[in-house]
Order: C-alpha cells, then sequence, then structure tokens
C-alpha cells in the first residue's frame, strides 16, 4: 500500500499550493468494527478523485468523515488548510471542538446523496435557494437568479416548481447536484450519486457530473461507476477493509492493475 | 295519535324555554367551549413541542421527564387533573397570599375558574400532543436531516427550516384527534364553574326540569362541533401535504 502512496504524492502537482482537501490517518470504529484503519488522501484544487471499494470498505463513510457527518475517532481533516478542530467529550470519545467551523466548513462541502435527500415539504427552486439564502446570508434575488441559471444547465428549469416527490429519480439527483452547485462550494462531495437510480437514469446524472469535471471543479466521487473513474476522474483510489489498497492515475490503473485487490475489483466490473 | 300530540307539545315546550334565553345561554355556552379547546390546544401545543423535544433528547434526564410527563398525564383521570389544579391551585394560592399578607387569614384566594381549567386541560392535551409530535418528528426522512447538516445549517435552521414545516404536516391528523379530545375534556371544567356548554346544558336541565330535551341538545351541539373539525383537518391535511400527493 505505502508504495502506491509515494508514488501517487509524487505524482501530485506542487506541493506549494495547498490541498483542498487533506486528510490524514482517519480511523473510526462502529463499536467493536474498525472502518477506516488510517486512510490518508489529498485533493487540490480541480482535482477529480474516484474512491472505489467493495460494500464495507470505509468508502461512504471516509467521505462522511470529511464533512464530519460521521465524528472520525482519530486522524485529521483540513479543508483549504484549515484544521477541523476536535477534542474529547466525556465518553472520551472525540467530537467538534467548534461546531460553528463545522458549519462554516460544511457550506463550503456541497455534498450529493445516494437517496438525494432533497428537501420534501419544498419546491425545486426552493430547495436550491434555502441554503445560500440562510446559510450564506446572500440575497433572496440573487440566488433565485443562480438558482434558475443551474436548473437550466441540469436541464429540468421546467420542474422548477415541482416538490420532489413528483420528480424521477433521475431529475432529483440533477436538481440535488444543482443544489449542490449553489452552494458555491470548494469542493464537492458524490456519495454514490447513481446508486439508487434505475439504470437507464445513470446516465443522465453522469453527464452533468461529466461536465462539472470538466470544467475545474474539485470533487471527490464514491462511485461504482467504472467508466466515471477510468474516463473523468483525475485520480482513482481503491479502498479495502478500512484501508488504501491502491492510488493513482487512471490510465495508468486500469491498463496496469497495481495491486491484486485492483485487478479482482475492476474484473468484477467488467464481467 | 296520543304520541304525536304529545310529541308536538314536547316540540312546542321546546321552542318556548329556547326562546325564553335559554338558546342564547346555549350559544354562549358553545363560545366558551370554543375558547376553553382553542386556548387548550394552545397550551398544549406548546407543552406538548417541548415534552416531545424532551422525550427524542439524547440526554437521560430530559428524557425521563418526558416520559414521566406523558405517562402521568395520559394515564390519570383527566377530573382528577382538574380537581387538583383548581382546588390544589386555590389552596396554594391562599397560602402563598396569606404568608405575605395580601389577603386576610381567614379569606380565600380563588384560582380563576378559567384559568384553572384550561391549564389542566392544556397539560393533558399537551401529552397527546406530544406524542403526535414526536411521531411525527421520527417520520421525517432522516436523509432530508442529514443534508441540512451537511449544507451548513445551524441546529435552529435545520429546526425552522426542515424539522418544523414538516413535523406540522405529518401532525395534522393526530391533532385533528387530540382536538377532538380537547373538546369532549373542556365539558369535564364545568367543574371549576365555567360557563361552557356541559355548566350551560346542566343548569337548564335543573331549573326546568327538562333534562331529557337539555342533554340531548347539548349531545347534538358537542357532536356538531366535532364533526365539523373533521373536515376542516381533512382539508389542513391535503394541504400541508400538497408535495406528497400528485398535482393537479
Amino acid at each position: 500500500m505505502s508504495a502506491n502512496v509515494a508514488a501517487a504524492a509524487k505524482a501530485a502537482p506542487s506541493s506549494d499550493e495547498t490541498p483542498a482537501i487533506s486528510v490524514k490517518d482517519l480511523r473510526k470504529c462502529f463499536g467493536d468494527h474498525e472502518v477506516l484503519k488510517g486512510i490518508s488522501l489529498e485533493a487540490h484544487k480541480g482535482d477529480v478523485i474516484s474512491i472505489l471499494g467493495s460494500s464495507g470498505s470505509g468508502k461512504s463513510t471516509m467521505l462522511r468523515c470529511i464533512n464530519l457527518l460521521e465524528t472520525p475517532d482519530s486522524g485529521e481533516v483540513r479543508v483549504d488548510g484549515e484544521l477541523i478542530k476536535m477534542k474529547r467529550g466525556r465518553d472520551g470519545h472525540q467530537m467538534p471542538a467548534d461546531i460553528r467551523q463545522v458549519e462554516r466548513i460544511r457550506a463550503n462541502l456541497a455534498m450529493v446523496f445516494q437517496s438525494f435527500n432533497l428537501w420534501s415539504h419544498m419546491t425545486v427552486l426552493e430547495n436550491l435557494v434555502a441554503a445560500p439564502t440562510h446559510v450564506l446570508k446572500r440575497p433572496r434575488a440573487e440566488c433565485l437568479e443562480q438558482a434558475e441559471a443551474l436548473l437550466k444547465r441540469v436541464g429540468i428549469w421546467e420542474r422548477r416548481n415541482y416538490y420532489p416527490p413528483h420528480m424521477s429519480g433521475g431529475q432529483q439527483q440533477r436538481a440535488a447536484i444543482a443544489r449542490a452547485l449553489a452552494m458555491n462550494p470548494k469542493v464537492m462531495l458524490f456519495d454514490e450519486p447513481t446508486s439508487a437510480l434505475d439504470p437507464e437514469l445513470v446516465g443522465e446524472v453522469l453527464r452533468v457530473m461529466r461536465s462539472l469535471a470538466e470544467e475545474g471543479r474539485t470533487m471527490l466521487v464514491v462511485t461504482h461507476e467504472m467508466g466515471f473513474a477510468r474516463d473523468v476522474s483525475s485520480k482513482v483510489m481503491l479502498l479495502h477493509k478500512g484501508e488504501v489498497d491502491s492510488v493513482g492515475e487512471p490510465k495508468e490503473m486500469f491498463a496496469r492493475p497495481p495491486t491484486p485487490q485492483f485487478k479482482q475489483f475492476i474484473a468484477n466490473f467488467n464481467k | 295519535m296520543e304520541f304525536l300530540n304529545d310529541l308536538k307539545d314536547q316540540a312546542s315546550t321546546a321552542y318556548e324555554l329556547l326562546a325564553a334565553g335559554w338558546g342564547v345561554q346555549l350559544l354562549w355556552g358553545i363560545a366558551w367551549t370554543l375558547a376553553v379547546t382553542v386556548v387548550s390546544m394552545l397550551i398544549g401545543a406548546t407543552l406538548g413541542s417541548l415534552v416531545a423535544a424532551a422525550k427524542l433528547s439524547h440526554r437521560g434526564g430530559l428524557r425521563f421527564i418526558g416520559e414521566s410527563y406523558t405517562t402521568v398525564f395520559r394515564g390519570e383521570p383527566e377530573l382528577l387533573i382538574i380537581y387538583l389544579f383548581y382546588y390544589g391551585g386555590t389552596q396554594v394560592l391562599t397560602g402563598v397570599a396569606r404568608s405575605t399578607g395580601s389577603i386576610g387569614s381567614t379569606d380565600i384566594l380563588n384560582m380563576p375558574s378559567f384559568l384553572g381549567g384550561v391549564l389542566a386541560v392544556g397539560i393533558i392535551s399537551g401529552a397527546y400532543q406530544a406524542e403526535v409530535f414526536r411521531g411525527s418528528f421520527l417520520a421525517i426522512h432522516r436523509g432530508e436531516l442529514e443534508a441540512a447538516r451537511a449544507y451548513g445549517m445551524s441546529a435552529w435552521l435545520r429546526f425552522r427550516l426542515v424539522i418544523m414545516p414538516q413535523v406540522l404536516r405529518l401532525a395534522v391528523p393526530g391533532l385533528g384527534n387530540v382536538w377532538q379530545l380537547t373538546i369532549k375534556d373542556s365539558a369535564l371544567i364545568s367543574v371549576t364553574g365555567v360557563a361552557e356548554l356541559m355548566l350551560t346544558a346542566n343548569k337548564a336541565a335543573r331549573s326546568t326540569h327538562h333534562s331529557l330535551l337539555f342533554y340531548t341538545l347539548a349531545g347534538i351541539l358537542y357532536l356538531v362541533m366535532t364533526s365539523i373539525s373533521t373536515p376542516i383537518f381533512d382539508r389542513a391535511e391535503r394541504y400541508t401535504s400538497r408535495s406528497f400527493t400528485r398535482p393537479k
């Protein structure tokens, strides 16, 4: 494992630039089960990192530790160089030291979920302006204008006054991506964005994600979409049993799998 | 034939009695019943949401307080609670007023009957509303709460923008039931002397000796109040859950 990480570090862009996300030695247990056994990761501006792994490998947990939806037991997370401050609670578990700081950082890390998680009592348009107006405190008129533009971009502007439960999964996920974009986030976190979709709806969501990658957005994408990982991302990372198995350039990794795990993993998907 | 004549007599007596002033009295009774119910529902909504929050808290102490509240006030007879608040309240008020010297040592400071009544009924209503609110909160899709956290919303924003609107939507059918219970409980506070519908019917029945007539009439009026509220709550439910029903 360490050889591959070192190789990737060498390949990374000049190190004087502050990484958009830097994760060091992240550990997390659920009860007796150790889900993350010391994960490190660095994402620079414009990186699109696909995080692969079978279920239970810890990939979603890792992503959720970055915006503190899960609290890591140890390790550090930096966003744009800023360390998320942690403290020990009375029960000995780690917890955020400053919830304001966490909220501020979360607003910079827009997340797209597997099950969309749009607010079902708000129309699509209201979903897009809720956080920008209330969390970022931007003027409502400006937010509405941006929201309409974003909905046009993801191709569901005609549905702007629909409630999420009235739309297809693909439309909901595109609305959710637009909601994320409305935050003008520094980094976008995608947690298996196509896994809950019917096969014929996957394409429309992937097309939007591909266009985001092409305009240079920084994205961490937990996914099972091998095509996206190989063709769109700038870096691929395979997690196995809570550890980084391998990480590197996608073309290189898919052409010459660096580890038996990675070879087996892509073989399963090529079947 | 004789039976029909008898009925006619009855009807004309009823008309005479109502026209003689009991009709207006009964209308006032309805007004007071609605006032008691509305105020009790509001007290209950305030207490109910606090108790629901306590029951959902991760703090053991708060959960215990919330659990105790709903156990006690749903488990005791309503009449006992009303007596406790009215007569117990009078005793406490009198004690305090005597010790501060604001009334003489033999005077009695009565609990205001409306206040004592709505407090008691409101507290009972709150116990049932707490269960409704708790169930509604638990029915919110967890992912939506998670999304609110992930987008940097503070606890207050999450409550205001995501939790409260959804709890209200999910709570409407349950609150309709509590409203009916509360209308019926309001009849019990006739014992404290609030001239609501029950007390008025009682007075009319006893002073005219037409018990059958007045109790039947009051029964019909209660039924009208509870059944009118059903379509109103249905409408509210349709409105608040519009995002889940197919658009027209």
